[in-house]
């Protein structure tokens, strides 16, 4: 056994030090990769963010028909708006100027998958958020405004970049927003009742 | 012309408490690594102030940003007021918040007449890529600092201006939503997202900053300085092993940097004093109301040194197509030393096409700033998108006129023009 254990007696094994060292690297990048998890998932919303973002309730029978009124689910504005029979009556004759008529592209529940992009045609829920860059679009109901042309029918107006929306949240061409405005999940416990957040009346919150 | 006189040797005597240090720290050669052994071309002109500018400015930043975090509180219900606090309440607090709130714009200025520095005399081009993707960086994370430092005051316009250039993460697709729901932290800009812009803005972003100016600097040292004729003066050494244009940078430049730093204190004293807002270029007027998610602002417009980038977003009538060419116009600088293929440096040998590129690249981002500034409507977005077409010329064009131009010869020896 001469020479054994003796330092620069035998030939180094190059082999057996680049696996040792590759092994040692992968296993501390694994670690290092687990270790990460914690903190990138702090970022996500914290129980108590989650807790707020419960289902949001909203007596309907006290919006007058024509009126808008805005309710906060999620950090979000909701836009409630009870169509009358002439402004429901606008949605028809310019899909041919719509980016996407029939919601094929758009974020909606399939109950809101209609022309009148609602549950209840008189009520149209939408989230208040422009699909393009997150702005308050501006409620526009009186047709033919001068700033928005003869043929502007009624509907939202982003005033960050100009998108143009109808009386169902559809996007007209032109618009820098690509799809209609998001309809969130919303159900009718009563005829009176309208909650924001679930997608029917047993459902205790949304995903 | 006397050729210059070589540094003085360090104190070669020096005792006691010197000696000590110097022995355990190698405070004598980093002296002469980086000062008065480092030797810089002997033609640089007024160009060459920026880049100290811009590390006086950094240092600014840094101290008016400290003492504001002594007074700011970060959060949605005291934001707003603890910045009222300081501007009304703190002793001196306007001034230091307003020298900060200024130095942020002056960053931008002095970094961009910076890069303008490099475009103009090739100073990306080989062997200084690396230099030049360093500086980049800096400039990214730049972008990203004087992005959360705005969201920090929590106004209306610090909000809304969250809201929408959070959301330009939303267009990246498939992971877009979720990408957007972890930066924010919350199901809107919230109380969530403010903290941790917050650490972004006093911890995280400023600490890479300092790297990377660091790592900079190295590079700086290690290629060398460019210079107005595009030379390499390394080539031209002396008996004594010195290039024989160049000077060492302390004491010549130190002295000359300090008056370029004397002339840019006393301009931003100037706008510190007697117009803080800058006319609501530097200081937006919807963003003395608080943060108010019902309202959105008439108009938004970002802080000035985005709007070039701002214009180009709005000029593009899809979402995703407009959020991609804006990151593309910034990350286009970054291939700059690679889309340039002109045996030349310094535009002073160019021929027209590049100098003409050049001079129309100037012309688009500063008429891109102006209409970013403007409503998105009209006129207005028609303009953008031809500026926005040269700005992209620019760039994608070089790789051929870059080739093509006529170039002059290059002189083998820095010009020097005595009261040029």
């Amino acid at each position: 056994m001469a020479g054994d254990g003796v330092i620069g007696d035998n030939p180094v094994d190059t082999s057996r030090r680049v696996f040792l060292t590759s092994a040692t690297v992968a296993t501390g990048a694994i670690g290092v990769g687990f270790a990460l998890v914690p903190f990138i998932s702090s970022w996500m919303p914290s129980e108590r963010a989650r807790a707020f973002g419960a289902p949001t309730e909203l007596d309907i029978s006290k919006i007058d028909p024509g009126q808008m009124v805005i309710v906060f689910w999620r950090k979000q504005p909701i836009f409630v708006v009870r169509r009358t029979p002439a402004m429901l009556a606008t949605l028809a004759g310019h899909d041919d100027r719509l980016k996407d008529p029939k919601s094929e592209n758009s974020d909606q529940p399939p109950y809101a998958k209609n022309v009148q992009r609602a549950r209840n045609p008189e009520y149209l829920v939408l989230i208040g958020v422009c699909t393009h860059l997150g702005c308050m679009p501006k409620a526009r109901f009186e047709a033919a405004l001068p700033e928005l042309g003869a043929d502007w029918p009624g509907g939202f107006f982003c005033p960050c970049h100009g998108s143009r929306f109808d009386l169902s949240g559809r996007v007209f061409d032109g618009s820098p927003a690509s799809v209609n405005l998001r309809v969130p999940p919303y159900a009718y416990p009563n005829d009176h009742t309208l909650v924001i957040g679930i997608n029917d009346v047993n459902q205790k919150g949304a995903a | 012309m006397a050729a210059p006189v070589p540094p003085p040797a360090p104190p070669a005597k020096a005792g006691g408490l010197v000696a000590w240090i110097y022995k355990r720290l190698p405070v004598e050669e980093f002296i002469r690594d980086q000062a008065t052994g480092y030797y810089a071309p002997k033609n640089f002109n007024i160009w060459y102030f920026f880049g100290s500018l811009a590390l006086v400015v950094l240092v600014l930043q840094l101290a008016t940003g400290i003492f504001l975090t002594m007074f700011y509180k970060p959060g949605e219900a005291t934001s707003f007021d603890s910045v009222e606090f300081i501007m009304r309440e703190v002793q001196w607090g306007w001034l230091i918040r307003y020298m900060h709130s200024t130095g942020a714009s002056v960053f931008f200025i002095v970094v961009y007449l910076h890069m303008f520095r490099s475009l103009l005399y090739g100073s990306y081009k080989a062997p200084r890529e690396l230099l030049w993707l360093i500086g980049m960086l800096v400039y990214l994370a730049l972008m990203a600092e004087a992005f959360f430092g705005y969201v920090l005051p929590w106004g209306n316009m610090s909000f809304w201006g969250a809201q929408v250039i959070v959301n330009l993460f939303g267009t990246i697709p498939v992971i877009g939503p979720g990408l957007v729901l972890w930066i924010r932290g919350d199901y809107g800009i919230a109380d969530a997202t403010l903290g941790r812009f917050f650490a972004l803005h006093v911890a995280a972003v400023p600490l890479a900053i300092l790297l990377l100016v660091v790592l900079h600097l190295v590079a700086l040292r290690h290629a060398g300085s460019n210079n107005p004729d595009g030379i390499e003066i390394k080539e031209r050494v002396g008996a004594d092993g010195h290039p024989l244009d160049g000077i060492p940078f302390h004491p010549y430049y130190t002295v000359k940097d300090v008056v370029g730093i004397g002339v840019m204190l006393v301009m931003l004293a100037i706008v510190v004093f007697f117009v803080p807002s800058f006319g609501g270029l530097f200081l937006e007027a919807p963003n003395f109301e608080p943060a108010n998610p019902l309202s959105t602002p008439e108009h938004i417009a970002p802080v000035w040194y985005f709007t070039p980038y701002y214009a180009i977003l709005r000029a593009v009538p899809d979402q995703r197509l407009g959020a991609l060419l804006m990151f593309l116009a910034v990350a286009l600088f970054v291939f700059l030393p690679w889309l340039d293929r002109s045996p030349v440096k310094s535009m002073r040998y160019r021929g027209i096409l590049s100098r003409g590129a050049l001079a129309m690249f100037a012309v688009c981002f500063v008429v891109l700033g102006y209409l970013g500034l403007q409503p998105a409507e009209g006129l207005y977005v028609i303009l953008a998108r031809i500026f926005a077409v040269g700005y992209f010329a620019y760039f994608i064009l070089m790789p051929w006129y870059s080739r093509i131009d006529k170039v002059k010869p290059v002189p083998e020896r820095v010009v020097f023009h005595e009261h040029e």
